[in-house]
C-alpha cells in the first residue's frame, strides 16, 4: 500500500518553491484560489491513490484549526 | 395552462364491509395508490395474494412530477405485464450531456452495451405511468382499489393492524394481517407511528416548468452549469411524450416560491432558454426544495414502509420512484411466502436490511450530486468550478462532474440471504446483484432471460456442449424437478448453446448469457423472485442448492 512520502524529494527545492510562487504572479486572490484548486485536482489525479490523498489532507489540516 | 392529458376520475364505491357495517380481516392492505403501492398490488396479485389498496384521492398524480424511469423499475413493471405500455408511450433515452456556459464538458451513455430487452431510461409523465398501473390493477380480481379512502389511524395488535378509514360515507374500520405504507414523502402513517424521518434539508430552490412545444432537441438529458441564459445557476432540459419538455431552473434559496410560479416570472426564463421566437405553452409549473432523509428501519411490526414514505432523496439522479419500485419488488415475494407459511416472519427484516442499504446508497449519491450542483461553502464552489473548467480539456475531470448520478439498482452485497461464493466467477453477477439481461430463445421463439425470471425462484443450469457429454445429467434434472415440485415457487431452466429439445431450455443464441454470467458447463445460478442473484456454483450440488434456498428464505 502506497504511503505519503514526506522526506525531501526535489533535486532543487528552491527552484520548485519559486515555480509555485511565480505561477501566482499578477493574480488576484480569487484567481490564485482558482489556480490552486485546479492544481490540487490535477495533482490528486496524478497521485491517483485515495489513501495517500487522505493522509496528505490529514497532515495539511494539522494546526489549521 | 395547456393540458395534454385529461385526468381520470375514479369513483368511490363503498366496500361491502362499509355497507354492511362488518369488519373484515385482509391479508394485505396497501396504503397509497402511487407508483410504489400499485406496483406492490400488481405483484401480490401475480402471486395470488388478494390485496386492498386505499388511496385518499380519486385520480392520478397531478402534474408530470417524476419523469425519468430507469431500467430496473421498468424490468419490474415488465415482469408485472405493464412495462411495454410505458416504454411504448415513453421517450427512450440513454445519453446525457453536461454543459458549462455554452461548452459541452461531458457526455455519458447509461447503457453502452447491446442486447438488453429494457432500455436504460424512459421519460414519461407520472400521470401516464399511474394511469397504466391503475388500468392494469383494475383487470385483476385480486386487487380491490378503494378511492377517496383516507387512513386516519393505524393501531397494531398482536397479530394484525386496525385501520380507521375515512370515506365519503363516513369512517369505518379495516383490519389487515400486514400493512404496506406507500403514502409518500409526507406519509401520514409514519406520523401516526411517531417515527423519525432523519436527514438533511438543502437550502436551494428549483423551478420546474413543463412546456408544450415543437422542438428538435434530441431525446437526451441536457444539463447546464452557468448557462448563458441563466447565469450562475444550473438548468436542465429533457424530452417527455406529447411534445412536453421538462425544464428545470435552479433559483437559489432566496427566491420566493409563490412569485416564481407566476407565468410572468416563468415565461421570460423559458424564453431566455429557448429563444424569444420559439412558441410554447406552459403545462405545469412547480417550485421545489428537497431533502435527503430516511427512516431508520422500514419494518415496524406489521407495518412496512416502501417508497418515499421510507426514504426521500433529491431529484438529481432520478432515485425517488426508481428506488421505491425495487422496495415493492423486494418486499412482496417475502411477504407472500410469510403469508403462505413458507418462510418465517423474520424474512421481512431482510426487506428492511436490504432496502435500507439501498436507501443509504441512493442518499449518498443524491447528497453528493446536490453538493456539486449547490455548493454549500465558498471553497466547495471553487473546487466545483475548477472541475468544470478542467473538464473541457482534461478527461480525468469529467468523471468528477456530477449533475446527478442516475439511478442504478443496488447490489445487496452484505445481505444475509446471499450464499457467499465458494467457487471463482468473473463479472458482475455476484450474490446480491440484480440479474442482468441477455437474449435467449425460448420454445423456439426469440425472448429474453428476464422473461424467464418470472417472479418465482429460478435455477439456471448451464448445460454441457457437444464435446462434454449429455446436456443435463439425469440426476441433475431429477433433483431440479423435485425442487420445482416442492413447496417453494421455483422454476429451472437449462441454458444451452443451441436448441437441444430440453423442456424449458434457454438457448443462449448470442452467447451473452455465458459472457455476462461467466457460465461454464455445469455452472448453476439460483436467482430470487425479485431477480437478484442468491447463489452460484461451478458444479451442481443438490444439498448446497437446498441450503441456499433455505438461506434465501430466512429459514
Amino acid at each position: 500500500m502506497a504511503k505519503l512520502m514526506t522526506e525531501q524529494r526535489f533535486a532543487s527545492p528552491d527552484d520548485v518553491y519559486q515555480m509555485l510562487i511565480d505561477s501566482h504572479r499578477d493574480l488576484t486572490p480569487d484567481q490564485s484560489t482558482r489556480l490552486n484548486a485546479k492544481l490540487i485536482l490535477l495533482l490528486a489525479n496524478h497521485i491517483g491513490d485515495a489513501e495517500v490523498l487522505a493522509e496528505a489532507l490529514r497532515v495539511a489540516r494539522q494546526g489549521v484549526e | 395552462m395547456h393540458a395534454t392529458f385529461s385526468y381520470p376520475k375514479y369513483s368511490f364505491i363503498p366496500s361491502e364491509e362499509q355497507r354492511t357495517g362488518s369488519v373484515r380481516r385482509h391479508p394485505v392492505v396497501v396504503i397509497g395508490a402511487g407508483p410504489v403501492g400499485l406496483t406492490a398490488a400488481l405483484d401480490f396479485a401475480r402471486k395470488g395474494v388478494p390485496v386492498v389498496v386505499l388511496d385518499a384521492e380519486d385520480t392520478v398524480s397531478v402534474g408530470s412530477r417524476a419523469v425519468c424511469y430507469a431500467k430496473r423499475a421498468l424490468e419490474v413493471w415488465d415482469r408485472l405485464g405493464v412495462g411495454r405500455r410505458m416504454i411504448d408511450k415513453g421517450v427512450v433515452w440513454k445519453i446525457g450531456k453536461v454543459f458549462n456556459g455554452d461548452r459541452m464538458v461531458y457526455q455519458f451513455d447509461l447503457l453502452p452495451e447491446p442486447d438488453h430487452k429494457i432500455p436504460a431510461f424512459i421519460n414519461l409523465q407520472q400521470y401516464y405511468l399511474e394511469d397504466f398501473l391503475v388500468t392494469q390493477a383494475r383487470e385483476s380480481d385480486l386487487i380491490d382499489l378503494r378511492w377517496l379512502s383516507r387512513v386516519i389511524s393505524a393501531k397494531q395488535e398482536a397479530d394484525h393492524v386496525v385501520l380507521q378509514v375515512e370515506t365519503p360515507d363516513g369512517v369505518h374500520a379495516v383490519e389487515a394481517d400486514w400493512v404496506i405504507a406507500c403514502d409518500g414523502a409526507k406519509s401520514s402513517v409514519r406520523k401516526m407511528l411517531g417515527l423519525e424521518f432523519q436527514g438533511e434539508v438543502f437550502k436551494d430552490r428549483f423551478l420546474i416548468a413543463d412546456v408544450v412545444m415543437k422542438a428538435d432537441f434530441p431525446a437526451e438529458r441536457w444539463f447546464w452549469f452557468d448557462p448563458p441564459f441563466h447565469r450562475k445557476q444550473s438548468a436542465l432540459l429533457h424530452m417527455q411524450p406529447d411534445n412536453v419538455w421538462r425544464l428545470d431552473f435552479q433559483l437559489g434559496w432566496d427566491a420566493d416560491p409563490e412569485e416564481e410560479k407566476k407565468p410572468e416570472r416563468v415565461i421570460p426564463r423559458v424564453q431566455a432558454m429557448l429563444g424569444a421566437d420559439t412558441p410554447f405553452e406552459l403545462e405545469w409549473v412547480s417550485v421545489y426544495t428537497f431533502q435527503c432523509r430516511r427512516l431508520e428501519r422500514f419494518r415496524h411490526g406489521r407495518i412496512l414502509f416502501a417508497g418515499d414514505s421510507a426514504h426521500q432523496v433529491s431529484p438529481f439522479g432520478a432515485r425517488g420512484a426508481n428506488s421505491g419500485v425495487p422496495d415493492a419488488d423486494n418486499l412482496v415475494w417475502k411477504l407472500a411466502l410469510v403469508l403462505e407459511g413458507k418462510a418465517p416472519e423474520s424474512l421481512l427484516d431482510s426487506y428492511s436490511d436490504e432496502r435500507v442499504a439501498a436507501a443509504k446508497e441512493n442518499i449518498l449519491n443524491s447528497t453528493r450530486s446536490t453538493d456539486f450542483i449547490t455548493p454549500k461553502s465558498e471553497m466547495s464552489r471553487v473546487f466545483r468550478d475548477a472541475v468544470l473548467e478542467l473538464a473541457v480539456d482534461q478527461p480525468f475531470a469529467r468523471s468528477l462532474v456530477n449533475s446527478g448520478r442516475l439511478s442504478t439498482p443496488t447490489t445487496y452485497t452484505d445481505s444475509p440471504l446471499n450464499t457467499p461464493d465458494g467457487d471463482a466467477f468473473a463479472g458482475r453477477m455476484v450474490p446480491g446483484a440484480p440479474a442482468t439481461d441477455a437474449p435467449v430463445e425460448r420454445n423456439g421463439q426469440p425472448g429474453w432471460l428476464m422473461e424467464a425470471l418470472d417472479g418465482r425462484f429460478t435455477v439456471l443450469y448451464a448445460a454441457a456442449s457437444d464435446d462434454m457429454g449429455g446436456p443435463v445429467p439425469a440426476e441433475v434434472a431429477e433433483a431440479l424437478d423435485d425442487l420445482a415440485a416442492g413447496p417453494l415457487p421455483l422454476a429451472w431452466h437449462a441454458v444451452t448453446d443451441r436448441r437441444r429439445g430440453i423442456a424449458g431450455e434457454l438457448v443462449d443464441c448470442a452467447g451473452r448469457l455465458r459472457e455476462r454470467y461467466d457460465l461454464t458447463p455445469g455452472s448453476v445460478y439460483l436467482i430470487r423472485p425479485d431477480q437478484h442473484i442468491a447463489a452460484r456454483w461451478r458444479r451442481f450440488d443438490a444439498a448446497a442448492l437446498s441450503a441456499a434456498l433455505d438461506r434465501a428464505t430466512g429459514r
